[in-house]
Parts: C-alpha cells; structure tokens; sequence
C-alpha cells in the first residue's frame, strides 16, 4: 500500500460539478417577476443539500424553515408562521457552525426584509404580487423598452433597415447605442440558461453599418404646440424627436457648440466616431426640430421666459461639472478634470500628449477614456490610479482590458494624497498611500490604509475622473426641488406640484447610461404630450418574422472583434470591427424569441405602440 | 406552396401553414387542448407535440409553421411520450370525478385520456383549493382547472374584458380573477364566453334544474316556460338530435310531459320588444339625429353589464325596452296572470336561456318577473333528469296567447336580427306600409362591424351592429370619438349573437362551423314563416288591445320599459 495519492474526481462529481455551473447561469438569467416565497423556498431547500448535517440548526433548522415557506406558498401560514420563521432564521443564524447554515439563515432574513409585502400578500389572499408580465427579459431590461427579439430575427434575415425602423420605435439612437450601449439587455438573456447571453450590441451594430440612410418617419400633423427642450444631449434629442413625430413644434437650447451632450463632450471618437453621431443627430433633426446652440438657460434666457414661450419644457441638461479630489496640490498646472479634457477634444481641440507621463484618477468609463485618448494623444506613459481593486472597477471589464491591452497600467489600491508641483507649479507627480481591501460596506468590499509607505508616481499630467456632477443651482433657485444637485423629478419626468416642466436624463438621476438617457426622454414625451391633451401613439408597422422551428444546440457566443491594440492606439478611430454576414446570422440564429415562446406567446412579448 | 412528409404521406400546402394544419390537409388528426383557433396558440398544454426529422426535441403543431422539406412524425415514439406524460400531468392536478362533472361525455380532457389510452396517472394528486360563490351565475372550480389558459385569451382577446388573468409564478402558476379580486367585484359581462371555451369543468354556470323541479312539484304553482329563438338551434346538438328533427316544438312537447302548466315562445315578446323598441326608436329620432349618438339596443344583458362598467356615461343611449326574456315575465305576471284569473305570486315564471347574463337580468328590476332562468345546457339536463327519451318526442303548439312568434322574432337569436326585425316595423310605423321582408338582409353576415344607411319614409337611418365585446369597444370608442355616426345599433356581447351564447352546448371541436349551422337554423324559419313582421303577431295586437293599449302607452311603460335605476 503507497502511504497517498493524488485526489482525483469520479464521475458523479464532476458532473455536479457540470451542473453547478448550469446553475450558476440558470440563476443569473432568471426570469423577471418570479415568486420570492417561492424562490426562497427553494434556495432553502438547496442549502439544505449542502449542509453536512452535523450540526442541528442547519440540518433541522434549513429543514423546518423549509416546511415554513411550504405554509405560506400553501396558504396555510398566519403572521406567526412569520415571526416563527424570523426566530428560527436568528437562531440557525446565531448558532450555526458553518457558513452552510448561517448564511443560508441570513438569505431568508434578507427575503424577510425585502419581501415583507409579498409574504403577507401570500397569508392574507394566498396571491403572490408578483407576475410574468413582462416576459422578455432583455426588453424588460431595456430602459428604453427597444423591440429586442424582433430587431434580432430582422437582423437574422438580413432586412437591416427594417431594424433600424423598428429600434426607432423606442430609441431614436440605434447608432449611438450599436456602439456605446452597456447593454444591459443581455444581462438576463435567457440563452444563458443554454450557453452564453447573445451579443445584442454586436448584431444592433450589424444593422446600423448595414442598413444604409434610413429615413425617419413623417411627423403626425401640426398640433400648434410647443416645446422648448434644455439639453442637446441624448435625453433631449430623444424627447424632441418623439415630441416632433406627435406634430409638436419642438426647440432644442444646446449651450455648446455642437448637439450630442456626453456623446460628444465625454466619449471619445474612437468608441463612438463622430462621423456616425452627426449621422444620428442629423436624422433627429430631419424631423423639423429647431436647434439653438450656444444659449445657455439660464444665462442667455431664463426659464421665465420658456415658460412664457412654450407650451412645456423638459430639462435634460446633464451632468457636466467635474468633481474635485480635494488633495494638495490640485491647482497644479497640469491637473485637468476628466470632463474638460474630453470636452475639449469633442469639439476636436486636440492636446498634444507628446512625451508626458500620464496619471489618471478614478476607475470608471470616463477613466478608461482618458486613459486610452492620452494613449492615442501620445502620452509616454499612462497609470490609472484606483483606490479598489481592477475587479471592483466600476468601468465595463472590456473597457479595462481594452486600456491595458493600448499599454495602459492599472495601479489599483492605492490612493492619491497629494500632487506635488515644481518652481513652476507644474505636476512632478503624485504621492500615493497604498490601500488594502477590507469589510463590505454598502454592498462592495470598501480600502483602508494598508499602512504602507507612501509611493511617488512621478508624472507631468494627472486627469481627475471621479465623477461628475450637475450644474442645477439655477433651476433649484427657481424653486424646482433638488438633491444633492439632482432635479427630483419623479418616474414620469414631472414634479409634483409644478405643470409644464419637466426633467430627466443624467440631470434627473446622477451621471448615468446613455440608454438611460434615452429612455427618460421618451418617457417625457409621452407624458409631455399626454399634458398637453393628446394621446399620440408612436408605433411601426415593421412585420417581425415569425420563429422557425429549429434544434437549439449550445453554441458559443460571437464577439464583435476589435483592431490589435498595437494598431489602434496610434489613432483616433473606431476601434471596433462589425461582425460579418456569418458572425450575425450565426448570433441572430442563437436568439430563443421569448417574444414568441415561452410566456411571451400568452402575455404578448411585444408592445406595439406606445 | 411548401412540400412536406407527414407520417409518410407527401403533400404541399400554403406557405404559413402550421404543422397542425398541413395535418389536417393530409387526413391525419392531431390531438391539441389549450389550442384555440384565432383565439390561442399559446403552445401551453403541449399535448400537440410532433416529432421533427433532425431535431431532438419536440415541435408544438399548433404555433409551428411548416417548412420545405421537414419530415414530420405525429406519433412517433418520441412525440407519443411526451404527449402521454403531459396528459397524464395534466390530469395529476385536475379533480377527474367525472361521473358528477357538468363535462362527463362532452369533455376535451376526458375524451384526449380516453383517446390516449391513459388508464393510470402515475403521479401524486396536487389539485388547488379556492373558494368560491356558488350563487353568483358564473362558477369557477379550481380543482378542475388545468391552466389551459384559454379563458384568459378568449376573456382577453375576443371580450376584452381581461376578467381572468395569470396568478402566481412557477408551480403554483394558476387562472384567478384579475387582481386577485373577487368576481363580483370585477367587470364580468357574464357572456359566458369563457364556460363554453373551457375544454373542461373548470368554469360553469350555475346550475338551477332543481329549483325549477320545486317550482314544477308544488301543486299550488303555476309554471310558464318560455324558450328563446337561440335554443331551438342548438338544444338536440348533445342529446344526439338532427336540426330538422330538434324543433322548438319538439321542446314544447318535452316541457309539456314535464309538467309545466304552459309553454310559451320568447319570439312573441321578441315581436313585442319590436314593438316597443322600434316605436321608441321613432320617438328618439330627432334627438338622435341632433346629437349624433345612436340609441342602442338593450336586450342583451352582456352587453348591458358591460356598457354600464365600461362606458356608464353611454348607459342613457340604451333602448329603455325590456328585453324580450323580462318583457315576458311582465307580461305573464301581469296581463296573462289577469287573463287566466290567477294571483300572480302563484305564478312561476322560467325562462330558457342561451345565456349565463340573463340569470343575472331576472334579478335587475327586483319583481322576479322570470323566477329562474336555465340555460340551453340545463335544458338539455332537464330532460335527461326527467328521464324524458327525446327521439319520441312529438311537435307540440305552444300555448296561447303568449305562444305565437314571427320570423322577426325568431331572428333575435342571431347577430343582425334585432336590428333587421326593429327595421322592419319602424318602416311600417313610419310609412304605414310592409317593407320587402328582406329589405334589410345588409345586416347580415359574419363580419364583425357592419353598418348600412336605410331610407324609412325619407328620413336616412344609418345603422351598425355588432357582436362580441371587444368589437363592442372598438364600435362605441368610434363613436364617442366621432370618427362614425349612427342612429341605431345593435350590440350582442357574444361573437355571432346568441346562437353562440355563453349558455349554449359546448362545442369544443367545430365551434366556428357549428355557429354558421344554428344561424341558417334562425334564417330558414324566418324565410319560410308567414308572418314575419312583429307589427302582424296578432297575439302581440291582441295583448295591445286587450291589454297594453298601444305601444309606449303608459301601462306599456311601466311594466315594458325599464326606469334608468333599474337597470
């Protein structure tokens, strides 16, 4: 007999092993609207099958507790089988002896917490709160509520216009959003459930680079109304556009030079090319909407006077102003703000990076695109400085990897302390003390000084990207209710109490996505026109092919490729390629039509008009 | 065209055809259940499932179109046990105590396990509890519901009422009230739609044969049936009866071997709803004509339910005529109780009903004018409980004088008939002289908003009818909006008027063709009757004379007509 041996896995545990991973994609693309009693129920009786049974509050308690919830789901609990549950959830929770027991006693005193309503509403009525319906769960996900399934299967068939026709619907911005988009519509991809969610963004894009000038379509008659629009970025050309289809006369006030907001002022061409977002904002404006730029409200005409001269106005001016670090030394000649760096180069004054050494603060998108803009500015070298970890970045992952992948480095934990300046009160660098990551606060593991010696990242520019905020003193002077500089306008764009103005966007709810954007300008269209009598509907008579009876087979999912970073730095341009015809049927073909299948056949998985 | 091979048989059907179809076409049966055509095709129960050529898993036949070349298998090995298993499922979560279920031998369930040859269901029984009013007219037994969801389509597609809805997620998913609110509470037109598109015993209407027996075992009452035109179309369809041989007569022998002490026809309070109604149309006219909004007829109690939860500031613009069901309880408890010399409290009054609303409409005017309404279907259980063999019944006459109809009356069973009988004397009143019986025949036809202009006397008459109540809505959203103007129309809440009303037998298999046979049913009598004006039923004239006087007289007001707060 040797004394070991090497552990190997029999089969029975590796395929556990399998499913564990089928699972964990399972759970992540749960269906919307689902039971909570009822998922508790079973995430109980799931840690139940973990426990080793040692110990008796896990494998009595998980147990008991499980008959618990059976009661409620069965409509045979009373508010004491609550009270019963919450004390025997403290007690496994107190008293267990492995993480087994007490965090699966922590899940279902979260669900006490959190789903109080639904657990009453279970004993009281034996009804659960809770449906199914908005069964498609990347439209669900969509702020702006875009015809998700039915662009892909136009894209599958190769009718890329049509797309666009039907994107339009609910987005007048499928190009922007073809190449900006956090998608957020794939998070929940009930694909996952076989393989991977499908690149969404990937095959919008295929439509947009294919589908040619598409024109947007005629505006209904004349109302005689009109609008006057704050903001000339997404928000607020989203919001013209609908308003100007209802037959509103629509005014646009830009306070810049050019229309686009962040789309131009906060990203750089290389992610979303200029060319493609004057294209975007040129169809907007086809719809017959007037544009005044360079007049800031405010300062070249005052609410009073749109007040007095339209019919409602909506606020989406955005958030544009920097934030400050408030370290020593950050009047240093060489430390730029984030926002005033990619302003600059969105009206195409480009800086000359040449030979300097870049530091920039923060770990966010705008971060990375300054990162990677100093790259392509020819920055000698670039660190962006993190007090977290690269893994609690808020910045996309790809975003990360694409600034490292263009040479860019990631210091993550440390924080800035002081910049420190020569004779001239030019940067010479940054002091930084190193961070370690320590207790979860607010839901993410939060640094603290890792008592180390402070470091010096000598450099001759530090860009400052840690947030924006919004310039909203003028209208909170004017009595519009605001927090923390945020416009308080409700769900539905209005503030109570107040008729005819509106707001939204970025301005409404901190800097945010551009699809948020965009949705809240819908949103205020609609109610914008609905305050004004009307009830437009805003459809699209696309016909969205039906679904073809096919094997589903797992099958990977397509990435839409990117230029070597080598390449691409040295310039301003795209940095993406478009998938080709095989990438995109592929992708397309990939799609389960939960507009069709599933629930969507019985609740509708479309909404025509809106 | 697209080839395909189904079960070996190579054939070529349109484009867009679903598998089920192209079936269909080849003579091979797919057995289906949540299916509905045009209603659902949700694929929910998946009983429909076919296997594929190439495709591992099961295809559903009803939502799938076929494609050039597939090869499909109806019952294969494959699709032979998915379908067993989901049957066998279906029925672990359905109370199958059959021998007391309205549905035994006309239930789609029942028949598809018979079918199957399923004789064992290998799985635990999970059937759910719900409480439930079993005095309101519409009953809902969620131990037999099966999820079909086809209530929820048909509630949502074709009424547009959305009265049923989804509740729960996950396996407790099941059909309940919208809101979760009671069903009294909620806008039920009681159209019954959803009884008669219920594959299974899950919804019914109540049931009131036994009160009716009380009524006919008293001694000291008095029983007066009437029958409506709809029943006499379809009431032999589950006793096994042709059309030719399941006659309104053959009904009145029936009742007579039961024991009631006369049988009337609802026809004869239909010609005298004409009466009423279309003089009061007259009187209307002007303001009709100036304020552009139609008067609407009011016999039909889904319709009445719903203008009054859906469109309460258009209730005013219903006719104030009883609906020939009330008009005839009036007239039995009023003028017939004092003809015979009878107390009229001694007088039981049933009506014979293609309809779940009209056990609702008896309650309205608080007099019980019509003590119990059945239904077509309880019609039929009458004579099966009374052990009556229906194929040696005999054509009885009706009694009179409240027996005697018209071809205008009879017509009042389907959609267009009020409309085209109502027009038929108005042009009488109006001009003094008949119109060609079928003067008015545009308004027939299964389209499901039709509209035509008359000239009555001069003066254009610009009418509209309509059935089904989501079609109802479109029509009255129109004219609220001013997009249409009419001076009448005519509204039936169930899809083709009350041929298929909510109270008729169940037709789960040829439901469409089966609504186009009890039409021309109507249509064939009317065109060969004598009289088919209301304005010649002389026991209606004779009523008037002995009775009402004339037509809106202030006696007619008061026992025909409805006050606003009755309704």
């Amino acid at each position: 007999m040797s004394r070991l041996k090497i552990s190997t896995k029999d089969q029975a545990q590796s395929t556990m092993d399998s499913m564990y991973k089928d699972l964990e994609r399972r759970i992540i693309a749960a269906p919307p609207g689902l039971c909570p009693v009822d998922v508790t129920r079973s995430f109980i009786r799931m840690c139940l099958a973990q426990s080793c049974g040692k110990c008796v509050p896990c494998r009595a308690g998980l147990r008991q507790l499980a008959y618990l919830f059976d009661d409620i789901l069965h409509g045979d609990a009373t508010e004491e089988t609550v009270e019963v549950i919450r004390k025997t959830a403290k007690g496994i929770y107190y008293s267990a002896d492995c993480a087994i027991g007490y965090e699966a006693a922590k899940l279902v005193l979260k669900c006490l917490d959190g789903c109080m309503d639904d657990i009453m509403s279970h004993i009281e009525k034996g009804y659960c709160v809770y449906n199914s319906d908005e069964p498609v769960a990347c439209v669900r996900n969509c702020p702006a509520k875009v015809d998700i399934p039915g662009y892909i299967a136009l894209v599958g068939e190769g009718r890329y216009a049509d797309a666009i026709r039907l994107i339009r619907k609910d987005n007048p911005m499928p190009s922007t959003c073809a190449y900006i988009c956090e998608h957020p519509c794939e998070h929940q991809c009930k694909r996952k459930m076989v393989d991977a969610p499908l690149n969404i963004r990937g095959l919008k894009k295929m439509a947009v680079d294919h589908a040619g000038d598409v024109p947007v379509p005629e505006c209904g008659p004349a109302t005689g109304k009109k609008v006057a629009i704050v903001g000339g970025g997404p928000s607020g050309l989203t919001a013209a556009y609908y308003l100007s289809l209802m037959g509103h006369k629509v005014t646009v006030f830009e306070q810049r030079k050019q229309l686009g907001g962040m789309l131009r002022y906060g990203i750089p061409n290389y992610r979303l090319p200029r060319k493609i977002l004057d294209a975007e904002i040129a169809s907007i404006l086809s719809t017959g909407i007037e544009v005044k730029k360079e007049v800031s409200v405010g300062k070249d005409i005052s609410m009073k006077e749109l007040v007095e001269g339209y019919d409602a106005t909506y606020i989406a001016i955005g958030a544009h102003t920097d934030k400050k670090l408030g370290i020593e030394g950050e009047d240093a000649k060489g430390v730029v703000s984030a926002v005033e760096m990619l302003r600059a180069i969105g009206d195409d004054e480009l800086p000359d990076y040449t030979g300097k050494r870049v530091v920039v603060i923060g770990g966010g998108n705008v971060a990375m695109d300054c990162a990677r803009s100093s790259v392509r500015l020819g920055a000698e070298s670039v660190d962006i400085v993190y007090r977290r970890r690269k893994a609690d970045m808020t910045a996309l992952k790809e975003e990360v990897e694409g600034a490292e992948a263009e040479g860019c480095n990631v210091l993550e934990l440390i924080s800035p302390v002081k910049i420190e300046k020569d004779e001239e009160g030019k940067v010479k660098g940054l002091w930084v003390q190193p961070q370690m990551i320590s207790s979860v606060k607010r839901g993410r593991p939060a640094p603290k000084n890792a008592n180390k010696e402070m470091e010096f990242i000598p450099c001759e520019m530090v860009q400052v990207a840690i947030g924006q905020d919004i310039e909203s003193d003028y209208f909170a002077e004017l009595g519009i209710p605001t927090k923390w500089g945020q416009l308080m306008s409700d769900t539905t764009c209005q503030f109570e109490g107040i008729q005819g103005v509106f707001a939204g966007g970025d301005c409404a709810t901190g800097p945010a996505t551009v699809i948020k954007a965009i949705a809240a300008g819908k949103v205020a269209a609609a109610n914008i026109d609905k305050y004004l009598g009307f009830n437009h509907l805003i459809s699209c008579d696309v016909e969205v092919p039906p679904v073809d009876v096919r094997e589903i087979v797992p099958c990977g999912r397509v990435e839409v490729a990117e230029r070597h970073a080598s390449d691409r730095k040295k310039d301003l341009d795209p940095i993406e390629y478009g998938f080709s015809c095989e990438e995109a049927c592929q992708e397309a073909g990939r799609c389960l039509r939960c507009d069709k299948i599933g629930f969507g056949s019985l609740r509708g998985g479309r909404v025509h008009k809106w | 065209m697209v080839n395909v091979k189904i079960n070996g048989i190579d054939i070529s059907v349109q484009e867009g055809t679903t598998i089920l179809e192209a079936a269909r076409q080849a003579g091979i049966k797919i057995p289906t259940l949540c299916y509905l055509e045009n209603v659902s095709d949700i694929g929910a129960c998946r009983v429909c499932v076919v296997e594929v050529e190439g495709i591992d898993r099961c295809v559903t036949a009803c939502n799938n179109v076929v494609e050039e070349g597939m090869v499909i298998y109806t019952n294969s090995k494959k699709a032979r046990l998915a379908r067993r298993t989901n049957v066998q499922l279906i029925l672990s979560q359905h109370d199958f105590k059959c021998a007391s279920c309205v549905r035994n031998t006309n239930c789609a369930l029942q028949d598809l396990a018979s079918e199957l040859n399923i004789r064992e269901v290998p799985f635990k029984e999970l059937l759910e509890k719900e409480e439930w009013d079993k005095n309101f007219p519409l009953i809902r037994d969620s131990e037999k519901c099966i999820k079909c969801m086809r209530c929820v389509q048909t509630c949502d597609k074709v009424q547009q009422l959305h009265v049923w809805d989804v509740h729960n997620t996950g396996g407790h998913t099941t059909v309940g009230v919208r809101g979760n609110q009671k069903i009294s509470d909620v806008n039920c037109s009681l159209c019954g739609q959803c009884i008669t598109h219920c594959p299974v015993g899950a919804l019914r209407a109540r049931d009131d044969v036994e009160r009716v027996y009380e009524a006919l075992e008293d001694p000291d009452m008095i029983t007066v049936v009437q029958m409506a035109p709809a029943v006499r179309t379809a009431w032999g369809e589950s006793l096994g009866l042709s059309k030719e041989f399941a006659t309104a007569n053959r009904i009145a022998d029936g009742l007579k071997k039961m024991g009631f002490d006369y049988v009337f026809d609802t026809v004869f309070s239909a010609d005298l709803t004409i009466m009423e109604e279309g003089s009061e149309f007259l009187e209307r006219l002007p303001e009709i004509k100036e304020s552009g909004i139609p008067m609407f007829t009011s016999c039909c109690p889904g319709w009445v339910r719903f203008i009054k939860s859906e469109f309460p500031e258009m209730f005013p613009r219903l006719s104030t005529a009883k609906s020939p069901q009330q008009m005839f309880g009036a007239a039995t408890k009023s003028y017939f109780a004092e003809k015979i010399g009878v107390d009229p409290d001694r007088i039981f009054s049933v009506s014979i009903m293609p309809c779940v609303a009209k056990k609702d409409e008896c309650t309205w005017d608080g007099r019980n004018d019509v003590d119990v309404v059945l239904t077509t279907r309880e019609l039929e259980r009458l004579f099966r409980a009374s052990l009556i063999d229906v194929e040696k019944l005999e054509e009885a006459e009706f009694d009179s004088p409240l027996g005697e109809g018209t071809g205008a009356g009879v017509i009042f069973g389907v959609t267009g008939g009020v409309m085209e009988a109502a027009l038929r004397s108005a042009y009488y009143l109006a001009t003094g002289s008949n119109p060609p019986a079928d003067a008015f025949k545009e308004v027939r036809g299964p389209k499901p908003w039709r509209e035509a202009t008359f000239d009555v006397d001069g003066t254009p008459i610009r009418v509209a009818v309509t059935s089904g109540l989501g079609n109802a809505r479109a029509l009255v959203t129109a004219i609220k909006n001013k997009e249409v103007q009419y001076d009448f129309v005519e509204v039936m809440a169930c899809p083709g008027g009350c041929v298929n009303g909510g109270g008729q037998p169940y037709q789960d298999k040829n439901r469409d063709d089966m609504v186009g046979v009890r039409t021309d049913v109507l249509y064939s009598i009317d065109s060969n009757m004598k009289i088919r004006f209301s304005h010649e039923n002389s026991e209606v004239l004779q009523a008037y004379e002995e009775y009402f006087e004339k037509p809106l007289s202030h006696k007619a007001h008061e026992l025909l007509h409805v006050h606003t707060e009755e309704h």
